[in-house]
């Protein structure tokens, strides 16, 4: 962005404004975050910066609350960190699976009332999570699923499965299904089709989605709120009770961790989306 | 078409025309076949609960339930003078009834909520009924509290026969319905309703408008560095739109609080005087710095998507034509950016006015909004009826944003990332 040697000043005063307003907004945006690191290394129970941190002092920096995290007496995290684990997945591979088939069927041209089927299908993401919220807990209580996981896998699908649809019928749109034909043409039945053929293309928009369904069952607090009971307990819900009650150190331990997994999602998500972009000739 | 292209036949000796409709109907059954799960499971476990809220938001046949005889007999009764003793018959039995199953005291708190009084008064009932005599029953109900000789009071049980009831939506706007039937407005001092819904629409506003503002910037420079730059701060950007929710609310929670970080900075650089640190969190600016900061990404992508497609040189064709930056900015470069700017504005907004968890961690008791209150009924009060009522008048708000928005932009213009 360097400037033609020619530019006037008052462009050049606008341009530098211009940057520097970029800048806050960018260090608004990510500084947040970064605060959590070295509050997390806290020797002390505080959650500002003691004055031994300011000047570096290493004693004033401990692992005390990692410690705290994985060792702590009566603590929550680890069945928390199980539970999500295992709800995550499970919500995963049901939206996965549902979602793609489903966007299988979208992409067909011979789809009839697309639009308000697909107004249907992604109505979760767009309907306000409190609302949705309590709708699937009236759901899960008539249907005995309430404080179970299997209600919160099965409310975590229905969240998850639009992403995986938006992102699977992107992928789908620029799908060239002469392929397919050629496929056909050659004697390959549809289910060998779809697995030696459309599901390798479609993949990276796949993966993306299953990672979108992911992050959304992992993070999701709202629904998870109506529908737990002490034993279904998550890592948002044990963050969300220990927000509200005492903000102790460990949750920054808990959060840096967070952190750290949706910087590797994130890594993945983008690699992932490059290479869906390179596979259909897009971005060229 | 003349009568010979209509015979074409295929190899099997069906006319094409009739094959190929045969073909066209299998493939729409195979491409609904495959969405068929997923919209089957969103159907039962989604929409229909949804329908479930309506119903539960209308649903008033507790008290129609409780008093069949009495409603049935009420319907030749005109609701101006006192009922005929038929009716009070009819109230006797079903009370005897409800008493005997111990349940009286539901129906007392049931019809107190229709009129202030009725508590004592059916305690009083319940004593003297189990003395009551066969026959006459007006006389006697009406001996027990004059209360029951009041037509005020039949009047209010009347009002009770309907199996629906809009009570709870009117609830949620600071409304009642008063003894003649007229719908009126609660005390001045009792609105808490209006004055929720009002600031969740302030704050769905201000927040969207902040994110408007920051973002144009950014996804402009996004879209106009070169890719390695660019590439890199769109970490920024990427990072905490993947980041848990709870951990940006908490971190701000941090950055926030009196002894905290940005307050630090303040008393640091000599802003405030340490016995005077501001108040960040647990009100308004608290509910606005964080729900700005989360939504911003949400803006910044639609907004990046749209701007990476307009070519730089429009610009430059607008300058050469004689057009100050601002000018050709204003009018070759802003109106390209507004499918960007509608899809994302949409979406904050959206997500704005849902919002739940940031406020109730941040928001204090002034930044709390609209989906607050309403899991406050779901968990605190039990009130599931009025959760509802609350639930769907926010959906039917957020409906109409769309219905308006897909009318002036068209819904299929959103682009996301």
């Amino acid at each position: 962005m360097a400037l033609p040697k020619h530019t006037e000043l008052h462009y050049r005063i606008w341009h530098y404004f211009y940057l520097f307003i970029c800048g806050s907004v960018f260090f608004f945006l990510i500084a947040p975050l970064f605060v959590i690191f070295p509050l997390s290394f806290n020797a002390e129970e505080f959650l500002s910066f003691s004055d031994g941190m300011k000047s570096l002092d290493p004693d004033a920096f401990s692992l005390r609350w990692y410690k705290d995290m994985v060792y702590g007496t009566k603590n929550p995290w680890g069945l928390a960190a199980k539970n999500s684990f295992i709800i995550a997945i499970f919500a995963t591979i049901g939206s996965v699976l549902l979602g793609t088939v489903a966007a299988l069927g979208l992409s067909s041209r011979h789809m009839p009332y697309k639009g308000i089927i697909m107004a249907v299908l992604i109505s979760p993401m767009i309907v306000p999570l409190i609302i949705s919220g309590v709708a699937i807990f009236f759901f899960m209580a008539k249907a005995g699923l309430a404080a179970t996981h299997t209600g919160i896998v099965l409310a975590h699908i229905i969240l998850g499965t639009p992403f995986v649809v938006i992102t699977v019928t992107a992928t789908l749109s620029g799908f060239d299904h002469s392929v397919t034909r050629a496929a056909a043409s050659l004697g390959s039945n549809p289910v060998n089709t779809f697995m030696k053929i459309t599901l390798p293309l479609i993949l990276p928009g796949v993966i993306s989605g299953g990672l979108f369904a992911f992050v959304t069952s992992f993070d999701e607090v709202v629904v998870v709120l109506f529908l737990a009971g002490l034993e279904n307990t998550t890592i948002p819900i044990q963050m969300w009770t220990g927000l509200r009650e005492q903000l102790s150190p460990t949750i920054l331990a808990v959060a840096t961790c967070l952190i750290i997994l949706s910087t590797l999602i994130l890594v993945t998500a983008e690699l992932l989306r490059r290479r869906s972009e390179r596979l259909r000739g897009i971005n060229r | 078409m003349s009568s010979e292209t209509k015979k074409i036949l295929t190899t099997d000796g069906i006319p094409l025309e009739v094959s190929l409709k045969k073909a066209e109907r299998r493939n729409k059954i195979k491409a609904f076949l495959l969405v068929a799960p997923l919209l089957l499971f969103l159907i039962i476990t989604y929409v229909f609960p949804i329908g479930d809220m309506l119903m539960r938001s209308v649903d008033d046949k507790m008290v129609t339930e409780m008093l069949p005889k009495t409603f049935k007999a009420m319907e030749k009764w005109d609701g101006k003078e006192l009922p005929e003793e038929e009716v009070f018959e009819a109230f006797y039995l079903d009370f005897r009834k409800l008493v005997d199953e111990k349940r009286e005291g539901k129906l007392s708190t049931q019809l107190n909520y229709t009129k202030n009084g009725f508590k004592s008064i059916i305690k009083k009932l319940r004593r003297k009924s189990k003395s009551f005599e066969e026959g006459n029953y007006k006389e006697q109900i009406m001996s027990v509290h004059k209360r029951w000789a009041n037509v005020e009071y039949w009047k209010a049980i009347k009002r009770r026969a309907p199996a629906f009831t809009s009570q709870k939506y009117l609830k949620g706007m600071d409304m009642y319905k008063n003894e003649n039937g007229e719908i009126v407005s609660v005390e001045e001092d009792r609105r808490i309703h209006r004055i929720l819904w009002l600031r969740t629409l302030e704050i769905a506003f201000f927040v969207t408008l902040f994110c408007f503002l920051m973002a144009y910037p950014i996804a402009h420079l996004l879209a106009t560095l070169p890719m390695k730059y660019s590439n890199l701060l769109m970490i920024c950007v990427l990072l905490p739109f993947w980041t848990s929710l709870l951990v940006r609310t908490a971190s701000w929670m941090i950055l926030l609080q009196q002894q905290g970080v940005v307050n630090d900075f303040f008393v640091g650089i000599g802003l405030v005087a340490d016995d005077a640190r501001p108040e960040m969190m647990y009100n308004k600016t608290g509910t606005y710095v964080a729900m700005t900061q989360i939504l911003l990404p949400f803006m910044v992508l639609p907004l990046y998507s749209v701007m990476k497609t307009i070519s730089p040189s429009l610009m430059r064709a607008g300058k050469s034509l004689g057009g100050t930056p601002i000018v050709a900015f204003w009018k070759v470069y802003f109106p390209l950016t507004i499918p960007g700017i509608g899809a994302g504005c949409l979406l904050c907004f959206i997500l704005a006015i849902g919002y739940y968890i940031t406020p109730a961690l941040v928001g204090g008791a002034s930044g709390t909004l609209i989906s607050n209150q309403i899991a406050f009924h779901m968990k605190s009060t039990l009130d599931w009826s009025f959760a509802s009522a609350m639930g769907l008048m926010l959906l039917a708000g957020v409906l109409a944003i769309y219905w308006v928005y897909n009318k002036l932009v068209g819904i299929d213009n959103i682009k996301l990332g």
